[in-house]
């Protein structure tokens, strides 16, 4: 079963991937990055199961955690754009100034 | 046997609605989309007897982050015009498919050794006393490293969305 978990891993990090290339609305975007954190949590699992070794779900734990602290903080980031420019869309959130 | 068809019923889900995240044109239902992907990988999270990250998925992914991001969207209220996003693009499908050929030559790649789990877990693997065991003596540095790390991201989202004195909304 771990091989078919990988290949579920590949495909959905694929998915999140290609959103985020092709997507240009910010939330969706960081959403896609969740899907990305999310498939590389599920390779974790798998090889842990796989080699009956436990490391991998500290690993889990703490993508989780990075995962929370990048959700709380790119979506602070999305509303003060928001607030300043009144836009979501990246592709007009190009100058660092202005 | 039963396992197996609960992975394929999770992992189809999985798929469908990683799909619809990407698809949808509303953020609302992109955002529903992924609260049911993120369900059903804890579901096979729980299949590969890792109960507790399995609750934690439910818990911390579905529950808090999810209700973060469909608070924001809300909170936005973006107007249909922000909603729509220009049509497809040579970049972007150049992009799709760059993609899809990378995860094709890493299937394929994977095809190669057939992992399967040769050892049984016993009864406690995965459980919160297992992982718990592990996190508060091995793992303990990193632990606490990540405890700042949510200090930082909290006082930064504080500080970024802070209004100042006497400006407008």
């Amino acid at each position: 079963m771990t091989h078919e978990t990988l290949v579920l891993s590949i495909v959905l990090f694929t998915i999140g991937a290609t959103g985020f290339v092709v997507r240009r609305n910010a939330i969706v975007v960081l959403m896609c990055v969740e899907l990305m954190l999310n498939a590389a949590n599920l390779a974790f699992i798998a090889f842990s199961r796989q080699h009956v070794d436990l490391t991998g779900h500290i690993y889990v734990f703490m993508i989780m955690t990075v995962a929370a602290a990048e959700a709380a903080v790119g979506l602070a980031i999305v509303v003060l754009i928001f607030r300043t420019r009144k836009v979501a869309n990246l592709d007009e959130i190009n100058l660092m100034k202005g | 046997m039963i396992p197996a068809i609960f992975f394929y019923i999770f992992a189809a889900t999985a798929v469908v609605m990683a799909v619809l995240v990407v698809s949808a044109r509303n953020p609302i239902y992109s955002a529903t989309a992924l609260i049911g992907c993120l369900l059903a990988v804890a579901g096979i999270f729980a299949l590969d007897s890792a109960h507790l990250m399995a609750l934690l998925q439910v818990l911390v992914y579905a529950g808090a982050i999810m209700v973060l991001i469909l608070f924001v969207i809300m909170m936005l209220n973006l107007s249909p015009e922000e909603l729509g996003e220009r049509r497809i693009t040579v970049r972007r499908v150049a992009g799709a498919y760059f993609l899809g050929a990378i995860a094709t030559l890493m299937i394929v790649r994977f095809a190669k050794h057939l992992w399967t789990p040769t050892r049984e877990v016993g009864p406690s693997y995965g459980t919160i006393e297992e992982v718990g065991e592990i996190l508060f003596t091995e793992y303990l540095l990193p632990f606490e490293m990540v405890s700042l790390l949510l200090l930082a991201a909290i006082i930064g989202a504080v500080v970024l969305t802070r209004r100042e004195k006497g400006s407008g909304p």
